[in-house]
């Protein structure tokens, strides 16, 4: 159960923001326009880092939702995936990607983790400025979202197909506020 | 060893001005300090960060005042060990509560033994275990700062208040940006960022 009156049966996040629309618009606002705007990453890439942040942060519902967003648009390689949250530094990810998701683990601890060695590799692998940014940020907010939906120990589905179903509208429409049905 | 662990660098690659003061990790093409350089690189995301700041901190439909939310993002702010921020919003709790810096400085070392209200005390408790991880928020908590009197709101504002500042603390340090090392300076700004809020001022100023 979780630890205010949210509507029941509603998962995660979806709960909280029909709770408290007035604080949910922009943090949908954020999550659009830092997983779907205009980036350098592309949108698969920058779901991959959401669900590694989450993993990291052992939040379920975060986790498995942007995890399956990540595979719904990485399409025929989805596979990579799973390979980043098993085990990333082996996984089939550019150089790139592995650079930047180093960073965005070091986020996920504490902000001054990150060194200028870590943003040195990624430049190396040729990472620009607003990838690192971008990166920087994702990690940052998704180090909110987690907290967020755990802090208040929301409702986190069990089920794998109830996430696959997740993952595909994530990745089709995107981030809009939902409505209370009430 | 796989050339990505190989070619790891070492030097330090910090951007320099041509002052030589140490720049942040990236060229956000200013040097304002704290949030404000990031936020003026790109003007997109800052635009939702700031939405949600003003709502959660400032507006007034809020039966916390903006000095206890204030309050609770110095403190969580301090936990993360970010200078800037607890600088920055302990400038402006100071400004709203009428309080001196020793005030916010005891708050941040233990709040039991200052003079906030049992109903705050219960809630700094529910943020620092926030800062620690959501799963760290234990029903007992939750218990007592509902017996202590918070609404099911100010319990849900406490926790997002506290997330927000794991995200906004992430932010401002991930990215290395330079802050002022004058407490005073904060104190000075409190007042600014009190009447100007968060939506609608100039980074530049």
């Amino acid at each position: 159960m979780a630890h205010i009156k949210v509507e029941e049966g509603v998962p995660g996040i979806r709960s909280l923001v029909m709770f408290r629309p007035e604080t949910g618009k922009p943090l949908y606002e954020l999550a659009q326009v830092l997983l779907r705007g205009p980036s350098p990453l592309s949108e698969a890439e920058r779901e991959l880092i959401a669900a590694y942040v989450s993993k990291r942060n052992d939040t379920v519902f975060c986790m498995m939702s942007h995890a399956a967003a990540s595979r719904e648009l990485y399409g025929d390689n989805r596979n990579i995936v799973d390979e980043v949250l098993k085990d990333m530094l082996h996984s089939g990810v550019s150089d790139k990607m592995k650079a930047l998701l180093n960073i965005a683990g070091k986020v996920q601890i504490l902000g001054k983790e990150v060194l200028p060695e870590d943003i040195a590799a990624a430049r190396l692998f040729g990472a620009d400025d607003r990838e690192i940014h971008d990166t920087v940020l994702i990690a940052a907010s998704f180090s909110m979202f987690n907290r967020y939906v755990d802090g208040l120990a929301s409702f986190t589905p069990t089920d794998t197909a109830t996430y696959e179903e997740m993952g595909k509208r994530m990745a089709e429409k995107g981030y809009a506020l939902p409505q209370s049905s009430k | 060893m796989k050339k990505w662990e190989n070619e790891w660098p070492k030097k330090d690659t910090h951007y320099h001005n041509h002052q030589n003061k140490k720049m942040a990790h990236i060229n956000l093409g200013n040097e304002l300090p704290g949030i404000r350089g990031p936020m003026a690189f790109r003007p997109e995301t800052a635009k939702p960060l700031n939405e949600l700041a003003e709502i959660l901190l400032r507006d007034d439909n809020n039966t916390l005042s903006r000095g206890e939310r204030e309050l609770i993002a110095t403190y969580v702010s301090y936990l993360n060990n970010c200078f800037f921020c607890q600088n920055a919003h302990g400038g402006i709790a100071q400004y709203y509560l009428q309080c001196d810096i020793q005030f916010i400085d005891g708050v941040k070392k233990d709040f039991n033994s200052m003079a906030v209200t049992n109903k705050m005390k219960a809630l700094l408790s529910v943020a620092a275990s926030v800062q620690k991880g959501g799963k760290f928020v234990t029903t007992e908590q939750i218990e007592a700062a509902k017996n202590a009197g918070a609404t099911d709101i100010e319990i849900h504002d406490t926790v997002l208040i506290a997330a927000a500042f794991c995200m906004f603390n992430r932010y401002v340090d991930g990215l290395g940006t330079s802050a002022p090392t004058d407490r005073q300076f904060y104190i000075g700004r409190g007042k600014q960022r009190a009447e100007e809020g968060y939506l609608h001022f100039d980074l530049y100023k």
